[in-house]
């Protein structure tokens, strides 16, 4: 297994210990590391295990029964597609696919460059705008497929300006 | 506790307050289908849905394994409405598993198929997606298959409450989900240290042993020499694949069997467990005279090895360095059996038949190799791949005569060596010799009852010459880790710890048959209870009957030595009967 560095595992036990008293702390303490790093990987699993005594075994249940939490790194852009019902009836599976299609990911996944990743939502109570797509917070309402394309220019867009 | 009134199918009963369903309707004389529920909750989630009874005024059907019972309670087992739902349960349960039964090793004792036939389930009812398949074989002794997995839990609660931390979990969700250690690793990329007690408790063949029984065909077909040695715990529960009740020794029959099976000697590997009291009570005795690493901790059971290795590989010099009893019975065959009889070694192959999957393993380190590069030993098969054997020759188990082991170099074996096969039985063992070497006399009672038992942990003391020593006994790795947990800080106050890796020891290995209520008629349900108390009392009787009770005594393994070894932990014992270990860590790549 690969090893962390001496910081993050500081890093970690400190996220640990602010729960030490809780019933159930686990997945307070896995939030916190997942705002805090964008993941959490087999390695930091293990050292939560080690600090709360909770198996191993069991946090990685937890984090794959959760889609907040990830194992892997997430893209600096998160495109949230919304695939509620409200969405869904008004054509959301086409502009996840479309998302797929120009960027060449499934849902779930993170572009090589590592700027985007595609995440499938269930409800995310925006109805009224359906369909509806989130990126790192912004929202996106009534998007249409033929949009989708400019969305993404509009990120790599900025990404060259940044750079 | 008090009673309270229930009815079922309209009967009145009274039952314990605070009971599930299934168990008050157990108390009262029906058996209700079921098929995650195991051991008195032990695995108890309702997640199966086979057990579904109705309940005059509820509005759903309720799961008896978790539902408790109430006041007025009336329950309908076989109302059409339950019938069908529990039907129906199966019937899902079954579309997503792989039907090959015949080739299953489950076929026979299959939970899954029992339920199928009581619920009349009617085959390809939901034909549909299969949740992708893992199949895992990469370790020597358990193999775990997803598509036979119906997510009851059982493994993941029994890993959970032998070894504190389990290994297995849920994971992902849905369709998706699956029982797995983290990560769907495989298990030799995980702490799991192959115990066997998730395989024991499995309703179908999601977890099975990895059976070594061709190898061993092989080997006779090759006309290579064949030997078997048996573990002490074996003769306390085979006669169970047979029909027997559970707690028959069957040591003679089992002898009797193995002839037949072609083997050219049958041994008993309790001679093996004789040798390790001398060389572990001599390492003992020269660790406290010497200032050497205490406490001393027993090394015979090779799933508490790999624990010790992964979580406590900053304790290793703990450990005793002898090899388990049956990997030096092997050494001594490839040695002083194959130059008594002018045989190459190289021509010898040692089947141990073990109540163990850790032993499948153990066998396979690279350090239970002789000088010329061979195995100690070369096969292991568990009970009930014995068993399997047995059947399949058409030998009919119970008309055997009763047979003695071979006697020629290794045939004599004490009690002491017999009740290894429980916890508390080497330390007891131990204690039996320590004592006489240490004051020369005998102990006043052979029976050191005070680690007999199944505490999680059992302590006591004894004076040997003015001094106390001081030692405890630990099974199953949530116990064992209180005890490694006190010698890490420090603060262990004992100068010997038996730890052995299954609860209960090796009578209740992951090899031994498996005790379900459902497929043993003449047992009643609270035999999950006691088994373990019967199997144990079936090894202190042979005990007991036993006219030679101190490894000490035995006479061939005193002739051994004088022959052979030399003397206990002598260069040349060193060579053959101990062992060294390494740290790993918990997941590997």
């Amino acid at each position: 297994m690969a090893h962390l560095s001496e910081a993050a595992v500081v890093k970690i036990n400190e996220i640990c210990d602010r729960y030490i008293g809780e019933k159930t702390p686990l997945i307070m303490i896995l939030s916190d590391i997942q705002k805090e790093y964008g993941y959490i990987p087999l390695e930091v699993q293990e050292i939560v295990s080690e600090r709360t005594g909770i198996s191993v075994a069991e946090i990685y249940g937890v984090v794959t029964f959760y889609s907040f939490f990830s194992l892997k790194p997430n893209g600096k852009y998160v495109i949230g597609c919304c695939l509620g019902t409200a969405c869904y009836v008004k054509g959301a599976q086409q502009i996840v696919d479309k998302f797929s299609e120009l960027l060449g990911i499934k849902p779930g996944e993170t572009t090589e460059d590592g700027l985007f990743t595609i995440d499938a939502l269930r409800c995310i109570g925006a109805c009224a705008i359906a369909p509806a797509v989130t990126i790192n917070g912004k929202v996106y309402p009534h998007v249409e497929v033929s949009e989708v394309a400019g969305i993404i220019d509009e990120y790599k867009a900025k990404e060259a300006a940044e750079a | 506790m008090s009673k309270i009134n229930i009815k079922i199918e309209g009967h009145p009963y009274q039952v314990e307050e605070g009971l599930t369903v299934i168990d008050a309707a157990r108390s009262c004389g029906y058996e209700i289908p079921s098929l995650c529920d195991f051991n008195h909750g032990e695995c108890n989630q309702g997640s199966c849905r086979v057990c579904l009874v109705e309940v005059k005024g509820m509005r759903s059907l309720v799961a008896s394994c978790v539902f408790p019972v109430f006041e007025g309670m009336e329950i309908s087992i076989s109302s059409p409405k339950a019938t069908a739902a529990r039907r129906t349960s199966v019937e899902l349960l079954l579309s997503n598993h792989s039907i090959n039964c015949q080739q299953c090793d489950k076929n026979g004792k299959c939970e899954l198929l029992h339920v199928a036939k009581l619920t009349g389930a009617r085959p390809e009812m939901f034909k549909g997606a299969q949740t992708p398949v893992t199949l895992d074989e990469l370790n020597p002794s358990i193999v775990r298959d997803t598509s036979k997995c119906i997510l009851c839990g059982r493994c993941v609660a029994r890993c959970k409450n032998a070894h504190g931390n389990g290994v297995l979990g849920y994971e992902n969700r849905g369709f998706n989900a699956i029982v797995a250690p983290a990560g769907n690793r495989p298990f030799d990329k995980t702490p799991c240290i192959l115990c066997g007690q998730c395989v024991s408790v499995c309703p179908t063949g999601a977890l099975m042993l990895k059976s070594e029984v061709q190898k061993v065909d092989e080997a006779m077909a090759l006309g290579r020499h064949v030997i078997v040695q048996t573990a002490p715990a074996v003769r306390a529960t085979l006669g169970e694949e047979f029909g027997m009740p559970i707690g028959t020794p069957v040591t003679g029959k089992m002898v009797a069997a193995l002839r037949r099976l072609g083997f050219e000697k049958v041994y008993d590997t309790d001679f093996g467990a004789d040798l390790t009291i001398m060389e572990e009570g001599t390492e003992l005795l020269g660790r406290i005279q010497n200032g050497g690493v205490l406490p001393m901790i027993t090394s015979c059971s090779p799933g508490w090895v790999n624990y010790c290795e992964t979580y406590y590989a900053d304790q290793l010099d703990h450990l005793s360095s002898c090899k388990s009893p049956h990997q030096m019975q092997g050494a001594i065959i490839k040695s002083y059996y194959a130059e008594k009889h002018g045989i190459n070694p190289k021509d010898i192959f040692v089947v141990s038949v073990m109540p163990c999957t850790a032993k499948k393993f153990e066998k396979e380190r690279p350090e239970m190799v002789n000088a010329e590069g061979l195995k100690d030993v070369d096969a292991v098969i568990t009970t009930r791949e014995l068993a399997d054997m047995i059947r399949r020759s058409g030998i009919v188990f119970a008309k055997l005569p009763d047979e003695d082991f071979d006697s020629d170099i290794m045939g004599e074996a004490s009690g002491a060596g017999v009740i290894f096969g429980v916890t508390g039985g080497v330390m007891e063992a131990a204690l039996r010799t320590v004592y006489h070497v240490l004051t020369g006399k005998e102990h006043g009672a052979i029976a050191f009852t005070s680690v007999r038992g199944f505490d999680g942990i059992k302590e006591s003391q004894i004076e040997i010459n003015g001094k106390i020593l001081r030692f405890a006994v630990a099974h199953g790795m949530k116990n064992a880790k209180v005890l490694m947990e006190q010698i890490r800080k420090g603060k262990s106050p004992y100068q010997f710890i038996e730890i052995m890796g299954c609860p209960g020891g090796c009578i209740n290995g992951g090899g031994q048959p498996y005790v379900r209520p459902v497929f043993l008629p003449n047992e009643d349900h609270d035999i999950l209870d006691t088994y373990m108390q019967k199997r144990a009392s079936a090894l202190y009787s042979e005990d007991q009957r036993n006219v030679l009770r101190q490894s000490h005594k035995n006479t061939q393994v005193q002739k051994l030595y004088e022959e052979f070894l030399g003397e206990p932990n002598s260069h040349k014992a060193h060579e053959l009967l101990h062992t060294t270990y390494k740290g790993r860590e918990p997941f590997r790549d």
